[in-house]
């Protein structure tokens, strides 16, 4: 029974740690650091509108250029 | 709520249920060539009403329970970490660096596992065979475990999990469908161009509700969304643009990458 539901656990935890984190952990890093901008920024209507768009862009574009496959001389 | 977000909510959570499920279908037509449909059927039902359990029993208490805004940042959260990721493989597959999702090559590799399997059961079709069940049992539960975090997801956020249900079942009657009008021709489903369309939208509404869950105003409220959702047009665009200018692949390269 503690085996089953050990098994069952580590399955859960293992799901999660791959969807979040996987290969990407900068796309994990991203997403926290746009939540914490938006409770910097919470109140506001321009500016929110503006940077968390932004920042999500930033590290979209940092994340495919990790990403890419490398060629010689590259 | 106004009407533009809910097309864009129906749209997401269809479109995403599309491909996953495409994925899933794959994988059942694998098994039920190798080992009999009987069992394939059976293991691709049984996983869909257990993804149908979950999402009752993890979206209702999600709604009732939880403060909204609290829900919206973990809400958007996980779509944004979902949505940076296919829009990521996106950009990467568009510009070279990626090899195309290749459902024929995921067909091939499936029927060429089981063909390992002892190959007794398969000879004599038994009423069960347990690997054909287990393995469309595992292909749709693991392709569609996706599919309820998004419905869950984007249906609690907007108090909206019955249509996303919906919206889904929507999407899985159509693959049904079409799997039994084309069968293995399941390559000719533009999934990587739906993927890209799904990653815009769910990186979109993760954005969006991030910012409205930490209390940030958006101008025009929900008429925010179709906006954020041309902004990453654009984004991913310019992405897939700049890698492959600045970064060209050969083409051998690019064909022999793993999807």
């Amino acid at each position: 029974m503690m085996a089953a539901l050990g098994r069952a656990l580590r399955a859960f935890g293992h799901f999660w740690w791959d969807f979040v984190i996987g290969d990407t952990p900068e796309l994990a890093l991203a997403t926290a650091v746009i939540v914490a901008v938006a409770f910097l920024l919470a109140g506001t209507t321009i500016a929110g509108a503006i940077v968390l768009p932004l920042l999500a862009a930033v590290f979209l574009l940092a994340s495919s250029l990790r990403g890419r496959k490398r060629v010689p001389g590259d | 709520m106004h009407t533009s977000s809910t097309v864009v909510l129906v749209l997401a959570v269809f479109a995403a249920s599309l491909v996953e499920m495409v994925e899933a279908l794959t994988i059942v037509v694998a098994a039920g060539v190798s080992r009999g449909w009987r069992s394939a059927l059976e293991g691709a039902v049984a996983a869909a009403l257990v993804l149908g359990v979950l999402v009752v029993a993890v979206g209702v208490p999600l709604i009732r329970y939880i403060p909204l805004d609290a829900l919206r940042v973990v809400v958007g959260a996980l779509l944004l970490v979902l949505g940076l990721s296919w829009l990521r493989k996106a950009i990467l597959r568009s510009s070279g660096h990626k090899a195309p999702h290749d459902e024929d090559l995921i067909y091939a590799e499936t029927v060429a596992e089981l063909a390992t399997e002892p190959s007794g059961a398969a000879v004599t079709r038994p009423r069960r065979d347990s690997v054909g069940f287990a393995v469309a049992f595992k292909g749709v539960f693991l392709e569609g475990t996706e599919v309820v975090l998004i419905v869950v997801s984007l249906g609690a956020a907007q108090h909206r999990l019955g249509l996303a249900a919906l919206a889904a079942a929507a999407a899985l009657v159509v693959v049904a469908v079409a799997g039994l009008i084309v069968a293995r021709q399941l390559s000719e489903v533009p999934e990587n161009t739906i993927k890209t369309a799904v990653g815009v939208m769910l990186t979109s509404f993760g954005v969006f509700w991030v910012g409205e869950g930490a209390g940030v105003h958006w101008p025009g409220d929900d008429l925010a969304i179709p906006v954020l959702v041309g902004f990453f047009v654009v984004v991913y665009v310019a992405c897939t643009a700049l890698l492959r200018v600045r970064f060209p692949v050969p083409a051998v390269e690019a064909e022999g990458a793993r999807p």
